[in-house]
C-alpha cells in the first residue's frame, strides 16, 4: 500500500509553518506523528498535494507551568507526556488518561497537538481537554487565536482549525484545592480504542461538599462530551451514596449521543456508559476526599 | 517523480538512497537496504510486525516516511542480535520458551521487547501483557510469548 504521491516540507520554525499552510491552503496538510494520518493516506482513505511535517519544530515539543496553567506544546508525544512528572503533578487527569492511549510504540510517535486535532469522538485526551476547560493556541499567518475547548470540537474528525491553521500548544488550567481525578473506559483489547469511557475531575470544601465537577465523555456521541446534568447535581452536595452514583452515572447518559456500528450497539455504550461515569465518579470524590492539600504541594514536602 | 535524499544509519552502518516521499521507512529497509527482516503484515498501523528501533525508540516503519527518518540512526531485526550471529538474550528466550511458530511476527515482538526490557527490566505480568498488546500473532495464542518475555527478563536480572 502506497499514499498517493506528496510533496514533503520539513519546515524548522512556526513562522515557515503557516507559511506553508497560508500558501498550499487545503492542499496542504500538517504531519505530527502520523498515527492517524498515515494509515488514513496508505489506505487512500484521504490524499494531499502537500504535507507540512511538524517533527522538525523544536519550539512546538515541551511542557511548561505558567501561573494556573500547564502548557503543553502540541508536538510533545504522548510518550513525554507519560514520562513527565510535571504533567503528573499538574494535570493529573492527563496523565492517567495516557497509558490509554494505544500501545507504547503509538505513543512513542502520536503527539498531544495530533490527538486533538484528530478529534476521535473515541479518544481520550479530547474528554480531558473538554472536561477541563483547555485552550487551544492555534497560529497562522495572520496571527495567533484562543479558542475554548467548548468551541474547538465541531463533530467527528472535526474541530474549528481551518487549512491555514496550526495547532501550536494547549493550555490546561491546574486544579487547585483538595481535587481527585479518573478516567476509566472499555475497549475490547488493551490499546483499542475505547467504545465508551469518562472522565472525573472533583474538588471538594474543607467540610467534604462537592465544588467543583467535570465530567467528559468519549466515545458516547459525535464529538467529546460534558455530562452538564450530571455535575450540577453534584455541586453543593455532600459525597452521593453508591446509590447515587448510580443514579448520576443515569443521569450523565442524557448528554450522550452515541451510534450503532460495527463494535457496539448505542445501548450498549449507554449502558456501559453509565458505569464509568459511576465509577469515575466514585473514585474521583475518595481521592479529593483523602486530599489535604492540593496533590502538588502535598508531593512536594 | 519528484525524489528525496535520505541518509540514516541502520545497524551501525550508514545508508543514503534517493526515493518518493511517499515511500515509507518500511519499504526503504527492505526494498532499498535490501533488510527484509523488518515484515509488513497490515501497513496501516495495526499489527506491528514492522517495529524497528529509531533513534532508540521502538516505532512503527509503515507509520514513518523514509524521508522522516533523514539523519536518524535505526536499529531493525538484523541489528539485534551479535555481529557474528548471536541470538541476543530476547531472541534465545522466544527460541527456548517456543515464542514463535511460522515467525512472521517475531522480528516484531523481539524488537518491541527489546525496548520494553530496557525501559523495564524487571516488569510485572501485567507490564508484560500490556507492552505485548501492541502487536499481533496469529499462530502462538501469545502464551509463549509471554514466557519469552518473562525468560528474557530474568536472564537480564541475573
Ligand atoms: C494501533 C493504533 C491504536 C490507537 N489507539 C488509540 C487510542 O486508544 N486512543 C487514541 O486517542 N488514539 C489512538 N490512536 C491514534 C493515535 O493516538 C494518534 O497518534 C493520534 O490520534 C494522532 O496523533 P498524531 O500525532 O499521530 O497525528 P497525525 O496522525 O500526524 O495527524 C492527525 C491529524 O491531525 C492533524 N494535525 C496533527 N497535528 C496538528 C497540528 N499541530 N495542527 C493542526 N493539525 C494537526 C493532521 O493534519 C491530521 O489530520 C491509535 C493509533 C493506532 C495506529
Ligand atoms: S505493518 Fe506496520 S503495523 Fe502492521
Ligand atoms: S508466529 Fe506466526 S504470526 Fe506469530
Amino acid at each position: 500500500m502506497k499514499p498517493a504521491p506528496f510533496e514533503y516540507h520539513a519546515p524548522e520554525s512556526v513562522d515557515d509553518v503557516a507559511g506553508l499552510l497560508a500558501e498550499h491552503g487545503d492542499e496542504a496538510k500538517p504531519l505530527a506523528g502520523g498515527q492517524s494520518l498515515v494509515p488514513m493516506l496508505a489506505l487512500r482513505l484521504t490524499r494531499f498535494a502537500h504535507l507540512v511535517d511538524l517533527n522538525r519544530v523544536a519550539a512546538l515539543r515541551g511542557v511548561s507551568r505558567d501561573n494556573g496553567s500547564l502548557t503543553v506544546r502540541a508536538m510533545t508525544t504522548q510518550a513525554a507526556v507519560e514520562r513527565d512528572a510535571e504533567v503528573a503533578r499538574a494535570v493529573p487527569l492527563l496523565a492517567r488518561a495516557t497509558p490509554l492511549i494505544g500501545h507504547f510504540q503509538i505513543r512513542n510517535r502520536g503527539t498531544v497537538g495530533g490527538s486533538l486535532a484528530h478529534a476521535d469522538p473515541a479518544s481520550e485526551y479530547p474528554a480531558v481537554a473538554l472536561a477541563l476547560d483547555a485552550t487551544f493556541e492555534l497560529v497562522s499567518k495572520s496571527g495567533t487565536t484562543r479558542v475554548a475547548a467548548s468551541d474547538f470540537f465541531e463533530g467527528t474528525w472535526q474541530t474549528c482549525i481551518d487549512a491555514q491553521q496550526a495547532l501550536v500548544a494547549v493550555h490546561f488550567p491546574v486544579w487547585g484545592g483538595r481535587c481527585g481525578f479518573a478516567c476509566e473506559e472499555v475497549a475490547r483489547r488493551a490499546g483499542d480504542f475505547a467504545l465508551a469511557g469518562a472522565v472525573a475531575a472533583i474538588e471538594v470544601d474543607d467540610a467534604g461538599a462537592v465544588r467543583r465537577a467535570a465530567v467528559g465523555l468519549f466515545g458516547l456521541g459525535p464529538t467529546p462530551l460534558r455530562a452538564h446534568a450530571a455535575e450540577a447535581e453534584l455541586i453543593g452536595e455532600p459525597p452521593p451514596t453508591p446509590d447515587g452514583y448510580r443514579a448520576l452515572g443515569q443521569l450523565a447518559m442524557r448528554d450522550a449521543d452515541p451510534v450503532d456500528d460495527v463494535h457496539a450497539s448505542a445501548s450498549y455504550r449507554r449502558r456501559v456508559g453509565a458505569h464509568l461515569v459511576a465509577r469515575t465518579l466514585a473514585s474521583a470524590v475518595e481521592e479529593a476526599r483523602q486530599a489535604h492539600d492540593p496533590p502538588g504541594a502535598a508531593r512536594a514536602r | 517523480m519528484k525524489m528525496v535524499t535520505v541518509t540514516v544509519t541502520v545497524n551501525g552502518e550508514p545508508r543514503r538512497a534517493s526515493v518518493e516521499a511517499r515511500k515509507t521507512l518500511a519499504d526503504f529497509l527492505r526494498e532499498d537496504c535490501a533488510l527484509t527482516g523488518t515484515h509488513l503484515g497490515c501497513e496501516h498501523g495495526v499489527c506491528g510486525a514492522c517495529t524497528v528501533l529509531l533513534d532508540g525508540a521502538a516505532v512503527r516503519s509503515c507509520l514513518v516516511f523514509a524521508v522522516q527518518a533523514d539523519g536518524a540512526d535505526i536499529t531493525t531485526i538484523e541489528g539485534i542480535g551479535g555481529p557474528g550471529g548471536e541470538l541476543s538474550p530476547v531472541q534465545a528466550a522466544f527460541r527456548d520458551a517456543h515464542g514463535l511458530q511460522c515467525g512472521f511476527c517475531t522480528p516484531g515482538f523481539v524488537v518491541s521487547v527489546t525496548a520494553f526490557l530496557r525501559d523495564n527490566a524487571d516488569p510485572t505480568d501485567e507490564e508484560i501483557r500490556d507492552a505485548l498488546s501492541g502487536n499481533l500473532c496469529r499462530c502462538t495464542g501469545y502464551q509463549g510469548i509471554i514466557n519469552a518475555v518473562r525468560l528474557a527478563a530474568r536472564a537480564g536480572v541475573r
